[in-house]
């Protein structure tokens, strides 16, 4: 659906079903130069089980307008404020990637507002390569290329998506080249390289968390995952093993089983 | 720095499969099941509400039937694909889910004759009216272009008289009207031409010829470049309108690059259902693997032909792509770099009698209605692939009645010379010889 954030107009996804407030919210935040399109084995459950759901598109991002947002911080700002925008008080939030960050940061922002955090192959900072950087600030389709590399494990290289006939590499990487490369992929791995909150946020989070990790991830790897778990108090950590960065398409029944047990115990419909 | 992603020869022997998923069987199984076990109630509606993806039914989608599907959309660059009972079912399920009554389609004239006879005859039965162009006609495709057009489609070469079309320019041409390009591609394969790199939006192939080289099984297919935004305007609300098959889906929004694909399995799979079968798409993967060291052979064995063929007394024409003179000659170096294929029409001289002399008289060369098999085949267009179309027809899609297509197969070249010298012996002496 499309809705105002701050005057500028927004989409997100509400996994098929009209968007309804008095449902319990959660909001789905993606990774860098992607869109709401990576949450579609996650987000239609829910949505088809109580819940109202938003996989919200940054802005710039996906079918939403305005330009990308440059820090972080603005980013779990934005978030915040999407909340009050559909006319909900509170939201559950589940971040992937760079998503992890932004959804640390609206937690720390809008305490009052957040129920529970989902980070799924996060880490508490994702320092960007040079030339990657690079790549992506100059719009360069290579950088989308070697994203796709760097997010898939070895199994997600050869293919088995979990929707019969789609190819995870090029679908991702379709989604990041449908915008102006710089203009979202750029944006947002500069700001991911910026970012340096991460570890001082993560020690002050204070709700239920649970970290979903590929054992494979190359992008966030397993290691950084745990240390960011390690800092967040009562962290439930979860590690899908043979699976890269993009659990969510790579090993996506695993990845929804688990979060469906974590919502369920700390945000379930009767709340 | 450069990605580690797999490159086309890889590909073509892994994507789209993980042994460790398959009781670590090396050999891609054939799942020879009609049904697949839900886990609950529960996993069984989220299974048919799309929420979740995975098998239901093998009329919508078979764990063999996947593995081709995932590895020729790898070869082709495209995000997704669709594999269907025949080449000609991928071509209808492309247009129906396309298409609704009261549309119209822009297509190149020169096609295989089946095609045509599905876009001049039985698409209208469903109100999807067609306009044809000659495929170098590049101006006229955008003449032709309606209001209610949805679509331009052709073959990159056109069956059979190997005319091009000019893929880019007409790529041009749809995107200006916000309309997608649909190539058939059957004659290049991903091999020689990746048709999303030239501005397609939509790939079909027949799998029956060149991406299985063997001659064994029907099969066809639907690739999806992703490059096709489907919101652009308001001429595909079946694409981006809630959609009450599946409560209120709009593909567009929720899928994305992938949209065309997940619509054309839900809607065209589960309403007509050309399903493949397993075992044809296991035979189709077996050709797959060696699809490069063929596809060169093809190509080798065709620039050979094409010059034998331009000096003999007994032909009068010769087209392909890379004879000297062909008026696309330009255009397939360009987009063809790797070779322009095994097809090959050429005319032969006394016409239609000596025609059916030569075929009638040739011994190793297959007389059948076929392209793309690992062996050389030949047949008289006029008289049977073509055959249902009539005088103006025939003159339209560039055919003549002394026409000889021929499929160049990976026989040793000398071979076949000597069995085309008897074929042309024969020839000049039609009342003489006797039908096999």
């Amino acid at each position: 659906m499309k809705f105002k954030v701050r005057g500028i107009d927004t989409f997100a996804s509400t996994g098929g079903r009209p968007f309804d407030k008095n449902k319990p919210l959660i909001i789905f935040v993606h990774g860098s130069g992607l869109s709401h399109m990576v949450w579609v084995l996650q987000t239609r459950y829910f949505a088809f089980r109580g819940y109202s759901v938003l996989a919200v598109d940054l802005p710039g991002h996906g079918l939403s307008s305005g330009e990308s947002l440059k820090t972080i911080e603005e980013m779990g700002n934005w978030v915040g404020d999407v909340i009050g925008a559909v006319g909900c008080k509170e939201a559950s939030l589940v971040g992937h990637s760079q998503g992890c960050l932004v959804t640390m940061e609206c937690v720390a922002q809008h305490p009052e507002k957040i129920k529970t955090l989902t980070l799924m192959g996060g880490a508490s900072a994702i320092p960007m390569n040079p030339e990657l950087l690079r790549l992506a600030e100059e719009s360069n389709p290579k950088a989308v290329d070697l994203m796709m590399d760097f997010a898939h494990g070895p199994a997600g290289h050869f293919g088995g998506h979990p929707v019969p006939g789609l190819y995870h590499l090029n679908v991702g990487s379709m989604i990041v080249q449908n915008k102006e490369i710089k203009d979202t992929l750029g944006v947002d791995f500069r700001a991911c390289d910026n970012y340096k909150n991460g570890p001082e946020i993560a020690k002050k989070l204070d709700l239920p968390t649970l970290s979903i990790l590929g054992a494979q991830d190359r992008m966030c790897r397993l290691k950084d995952g745990k240390i960011l778990a390690d800092y967040i108090k009562g962290s439930e950590v979860k590690i899908i093993e043979d699976c890269g960065h993009m659990m969510l398409l790579e090993e996506a029944d695993q990845t929804l089983e688990i979060l469906k047990k974590f919502i369920a115990e700390h945000y379930p419909l009767a709340s | 720095m450069d990605p580690k992603t797999y490159k086309f020869d890889t590909l073509s022997l892994h994507a789209g499969y993980q042994p460790s998923k398959n009781a670590g069987s090396r050999q891609v199984p054939i799942y020879q099941t009609t049904s697949y076990m839900f886990d609950d109630v529960d996993h069984a509606a989220a299974l048919f509400n799309l929420e979740r993806g995975g098998h239901i039914y093998s009329r919508m989608s078979n764990p063999t039937v996947q593995v081709l599907e995932e590895r020729v959309c790898a070869l082709e660059g495209g995000t997704a694909a669709l594999a269907t009972a025949s080449g000609m079912s991928a071509i209808f399920l492309t247009i129906m889910t396309l298409c609704n009554a009261g549309d119209h389609m822009v297509v190149s004239s020169q096609l295989y004759g089946g095609t045509v006879n599905l876009f001049r005859l039985t698409l209208p039965k469903f109100g999807i009216k067609t306009t044809f162009v000659k495929p170098r006609d590049t101006e006229g495709f955008k003449k032709a272009i309606q209001p209610n057009t949805k679509g331009i489609f052709g073959e990159l070469v056109g069956n059979p008289g190997n005319e091009l079309m000019n893929m880019p320019e007409v790529s041009n041409i749809a995107k200006e009207a916000g309309i997608p390009l649909i190539i058939d591609s059957t004659y290049q394969t991903p091999y020689l031409c990746r048709p999303f790199e030239h501005g397609a939006d939509l790939v079909v192939h027949s799998l029956t010829k060149w991406m299985s080289g063997n001659g064994s099984s029907m099969a066809g297919i639907l690739v999806e470049g992703g490059t096709f935004d489907w919101m652009q305007n308001d001429k595909f609300p079946s694409m981006t309108e809630p959609y009450e098959g599946y409560h209120g889906l709009s593909f567009a929004e929720e899928f994305g690059p992938t949209a065309f694909t997940m619509m054309a399995r839900a809607e065209g799979m589960r309403d007509m259902g050309p399903c493949l079968a397993p075992q044809n798409a296991w035979n189709i993967l077996h050709g797959l693997e060696t699809l490069s060291l063929r596809m060169e052979k093809h190509c080798s064995n065709a620039l050979k032909m094409v010059e034998y063929l331009s000096n003999h007394e007994s032909v009068a024409w010769v087209s392909h792509a890379s004879a000297p003179g062909h008026p696309d000659k330009e255009l397939a170096e360009k987009i063809l770099p790797k070779g322009t294929g095994s097809m090959i029409a050429f005319g032969i001289k006394g016409g239609k009698e000596a025609g059916a002399a030569f075929i009638n008289n040739v011994k190793l060369a297959s007389h059948l209605a076929n392209v793309g098999d690992a062996r050389t085949l030949v047949i008289h267009p006029a008289s049977a692939t073509h055959s249902q179309m009539d005088e103006a027809t025939l003159k339209f899609a560039g055919l003549s009645h002394d026409m000889i297509r021929l499929s160049v197969g990976l026989e040793d070249f000398e071979d076949i010379v000597n069995d085309f010298e008897d074929g042309f012996k024969a020839a000049k002496k039609p009342r003489l010889v006797a039908n096999k």
